[in-house]
């Protein structure tokens, strides 16, 4: 079967041996992908694309920085002066962790939005969330290495958290740090971790791509499609789309790299780590803001640790709180309505989390982090029952509406098997 | 279905909750039209030279510039000779020497400019326990930088009426608390400039913003002529990439 | 509107002469922007603008006694300076050419005979030749010896013994002064 597929015979030699031209062929090229795709399916490549500039980057900062306390500031400023384009990498490095995000948030948002996490993707989501678990943990660890104000602070607030564990929360921090507060050992093995986790992430996203190939790529429809004629071959349909994507991306990227670097940023972090003073006000990069937001929400430690975490935990059980057959939020008219407002209420959250902990703002924080919760646990398990979608097309490619909301329910409930 | 203006609204509000979150307190700071803001801004290499004699002759004895070595003054236009010069006035620990011993010696191009203090303790225990900021990245260090750097200097005033002022403190309109530390630095005609170019307040002030929004980052200039070919180039290729999308998708029946 | 049409792979799309023009040429965008991004990435790897600003040292090499020598660091490497007496001299400008592995004459090895200046790096795979201290091993051609794999220097510091090709590699230099020399 493989072999007439290549003309190049030294691509069918190996190929016969190791098929991993006909891998590629198979998930690349001509892998069937839903023709009704729409902009918000470009967001998972460039998630990919942002992993890999990271990785880029980061191999060449690590080049040139020193993980050690009295050199650690010193050594990213040698990069930003002395080193060869070292700005510009630098600069590349600390945005992407940003743009990373954002692609990601996207990207998480659109799963939530046309229910990509129901049957049978709730593995593939599961390791998604997984994904951003671990970045979370790159990206917190990463912006310790520069050893500003910022970092050594936020390093001093993040790991503290783990002291709220009962028992066994100090034993827990002494070993994080490696000390008596952060210094140098954390320093280290902050940099080791750094350096090893990207790699892990990159681990689970083959994962997460042997699952999406298992049953294809939802759509904005979310009913799977009928037949060839619903698809079209990955190659060249959505490579060309991904491209212009991610010209559209990079310009952005381009943009704030080159005109605000310092943007998303913190000025504090341009100080360098005093461990006998806090900066005024101290916050976490924007991406942790809406869980900063929870954590304060809560006025007791370990409950606000517990908030935080749990924020992340409900993702990893969501396909089982919301089971309603009807994957795409376009044919559940009340599900939308809420689906917005909770985008509405996961942007306050990031507001609040800049703010600081007091009057109004402490009140609003616990507003929003109830919905939150509420949505996941309450609202989300009882729409799945007392809804009742909007009638499905019979098939993608048919604009006339055919069956009824019943016919597409039991065509979904099908799958679940 | 979500709407690409939504999803606009929804990041742009991701990037303004961090945007208030970095804002400041109470104080309203000048705000000057510099020549470096803009993709397309420079910096003044006249205005640098003179906040670079500004900081010389008024700051360096205080402040440290820890991460600019005499080298780096090319970039303000001064010749090889020049910065041999200006190098060769300080003097420069060394050593230690085959007899073990720390030496003084005149500095060099390669060498950084040596900080006025010994050390920190001995920073702090000549500014009345104020630790005067090493001031090499003091407009990345505060937010709206070269704003709140020209406000700073040109902010000295009396106190008001109902405002204590202690020992050893001054007040300052844009000061965070209005109490600092450091005693007015710029009383206008402080230095005399070879380009007989004014030196009240507000025009040494706005030199040494030029000058420390250089050391902060001697890459700007190049970072924004770099960005604006690099955003040509990607402007073309998404207008490339849109074009050659069309028409492979030009068959395809959207469902 | 509701036509349905199969697309497979292979299949030729119509309009496909400026089709192809205009896909084949965002896909060169792509490639030169990689190949241009690739760039920065090499080069940072290059020295440094603060490693490339010590390239250059000022010696003062007054204190050097006849018969002494003197390490310096230059580069990371490090650098002979030996203040050569009169038997070295002579028999350093004494030696036939084609009796050396690397010909070269004494004269063209110095600035001013009394002082040789050379980069204390085997030629053979680098290691730091003896011969610097007084009490040092100077090799069968009192010069310098290097222990690693036996290669033994004249008092030019040229290869005569051993597995080493070159002579010592003489550094760029000039007399400043009489007293200072500017290695680099
Ligand atoms: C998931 C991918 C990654 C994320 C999200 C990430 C995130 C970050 C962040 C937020 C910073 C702080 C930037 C700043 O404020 O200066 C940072 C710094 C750094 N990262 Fe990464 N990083 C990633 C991958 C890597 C990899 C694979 C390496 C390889 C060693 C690396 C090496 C470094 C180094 C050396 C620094 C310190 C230099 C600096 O602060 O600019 N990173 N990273
Ligand atoms: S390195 Fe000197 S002889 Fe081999």
């Amino acid at each position: 079967m493989s072999a007439d597929k290549f003309s190049n015979p030294v691509v069918r030699w190996v190929d016969h041996r190791l098929p991993i031209f006909t891998f590629m062929d198979h998930e690349l090229n001509e892998y069937p992908t839903p023709k009704n795709l729409n902009y918000f399916w470009n967001f998972g490549s460039l998630a990919g694309i942002s992993l890999v500039i990271m990785i880029v980057t980061g191999i060449v900062l690590a080049m040139s920085y020193t993980p050690h306390v009295d050199y650690a500031f010193q050594s990213v400023e040698r990069i930003m002066r002395d080193v060869n384009h070292g700005w510009l990498i630098r600069y590349i490095h600390m945005n992407g962790a940003s743009f990373f995000f954002i692609v990601v948030f996207i990207h998480i948002f659109r799963g939530l939005y046309y229910g990509s996490y129901k049957a049978p993707r709730e593995l593939l989501w599961i390791l998604g969330v997984l994904i951003l678990l671990l970045m979370m943990a790159t990206a917190f660890m990463g912006y310790v290495l520069p050893w500003g104000q910022m970092s050594f602070w936020g390093a001093t607030v993040i790991t503290n958290l783990f002291s709220a564990i009962p028992l066994v929360g100090d034993s827990i921090v002494t070993l994080l740090w490696g000390g008596f507060s952060v210094d140098n050992p954390t320093l280290n093995r902050f940099f080791a971790l750094h350096y090893l986790m990207p790699f892990l992430i990159v681990g689970v996203v083959i994962l997460h791509l042997v699952a999406l190939h298992r049953f294809g790529s939802n759509n904005p429809i979310g009913i799977d499609p009928s037949g060839p004629q619903d698809t079209v071959p990955f190659h060249p349909y959505y490579t060309i789309k991904d491209f212009f994507g991610l010209s559209i991306f990079l310009s952005l990227f381009a943009a704030t790299i080159f005109f605000f670097p310092n943007f998303m940023g913190h000025p504090d972090n341009y100080i360098p780590a005093n461990p006998m003073q806090t900066p005024a006000h101290i916050v976490p990069e924007w991406y942790f803001l809406p869980f900063y937001a929870i954590l304060r929400a809560v006025p007791d430690k370990l409950g606000g640790v517990l908030a935080m975490f749990g924020a992340i935990a409900v993702l990893f059980i969501l396909p089982w709180l919301d089971r309603s057959p009807i994957r795409s939020g376009n044919f559940r008219p009340i599900f939308r309505i809420f689906f917005w407002v909770f985008v509405a209420d996961c942007i306050a959250l990031g507001y609040l989390g800049g703010m600081p902990a007091e009057g109004i703002y402490v009140v609003l924080s616990r507003v929003a982090t109830a919905w939150y919760f509420l949505h996941f646990l309450a609202i989300l398990p009882l729409l799945s029952v007392i809804e009742t979608p909007r009638p499905l097309p019979q098939s993608l490619s048919k604009s006339v509406l055919g069956g009824t909301a019943l016919a597409g329910a039991a065509s979904a409930v099908k799958e679940k098997v | 279905m979500m709407k690409w203006y939504q999803a606009i609204i929804f990041s742009c509000a991701l990037f303004a909750s961090n945007a208030f979150a970095a804002g400041s307190g109470d104080v309203v700071l000048k705000h000057k039209d510099w020549s470096f803001n803009g993709p397309f801004g420079t910096l003044d290499k006249a205005a640098m030279q003179r906040g670079f004699q500004a900081y010389r002759e008024i700051c360096a004895s205080c402040h440290s510039l820890d991460y600019i070595a005499f080298r780096n003054l090319s970039d303000l236009g001064y010749s090889a000779a020049e910065i041999k010069a200006f190098a060769a006035e300080y003097d420069v620990e060394d050593g230690p020497n085959d007899e073990g011993e720390m030496f003084i010696r005149p500095g060099i191009a390669a060498d950084r400019f040596p900080s006025p203090y010994q050390n920190d303790a001995a920073a702090r225990a000549g500014n009345n326990g104020a630790y005067p900021p090493d001031l090499s990245l003091i407009t990345k260090a505060r937010a709206k930088g070269p704003d709140y750097l020209y406000s700073l200097l040109t902010s000295y005033k009396d106190a008001p009426e109902d405002k204590e002022v202690p020992d050893g403190m001054y007040y300052n309109a844009a000061y965070p608390g209005h109490l600092i530390a450091m005693p007015q630095p710029i009383y206008g005609e402080d230095v005399i400039y070879a380009d007989g170019a004014p030196s009240d307040v507000s025009a040494i002030a706005s030199d040494l913003v030029y000058f420390l929004t250089w050391t902060a980052e001697p890459s700007l200039e190049k970072r924004k002529r770099t960005g604006v070919k690099v955003l040509i180039f990607l402007l073309f290729m998404v207008g490339m990439s849109y074009g050659a999308m069309k028409f492979i998708w030009a068959d395809v029946k959207k469902a | 509107m509701t036509k349905t049409q199969t697309l497979k792979q292979g299949d030729i799309p119509a309009n496909m002469g400026r089709r192809d023009f205009i896909v084949v040429a965002s896909y060169a965008m792509a490639g030169i922007g990689l190949a241009s991004v690739a760039w920065p990435l090499i080069d940072q790897m290059n020295p440094a603008a603060d490693t490339l600003a010590l390239a250059s040292i000022e010696v003062d090499i007054s204190k050097i006694e006849v018969g002494q020598a003197i390490t310096v660091k230059w580069r990371g490497k490090p650098v002979f300076i030996r203040h050569r007496s009169e038997t070295e001299i002579t028999s350093a400008q004494s030696v036939q050419l084609s009796d050396l592995k690397d010909p070269q004459t004494d004269d063209e090895r110095v600035t001013n005979p009394q002082f040789l200046v050379m980069i204390g790096v085997c030629t053979h795979l680098g290691c730091v030749p003896l011969g610097q201290k007084t009490g040092d091993v100077k090799g069968e051609y009192d010069g310098w010896f290097c222990p690693c794999h036996g290669s033994h220097y004249d008092s030019s510091g040229r290869i005569r013994k051993g597995p080493a090709p070159l002579n010592l590699e003489i550094p760029p230099y000039q007399f400043a002064s009489d007293a200072v020399i500017k290695i680099g």
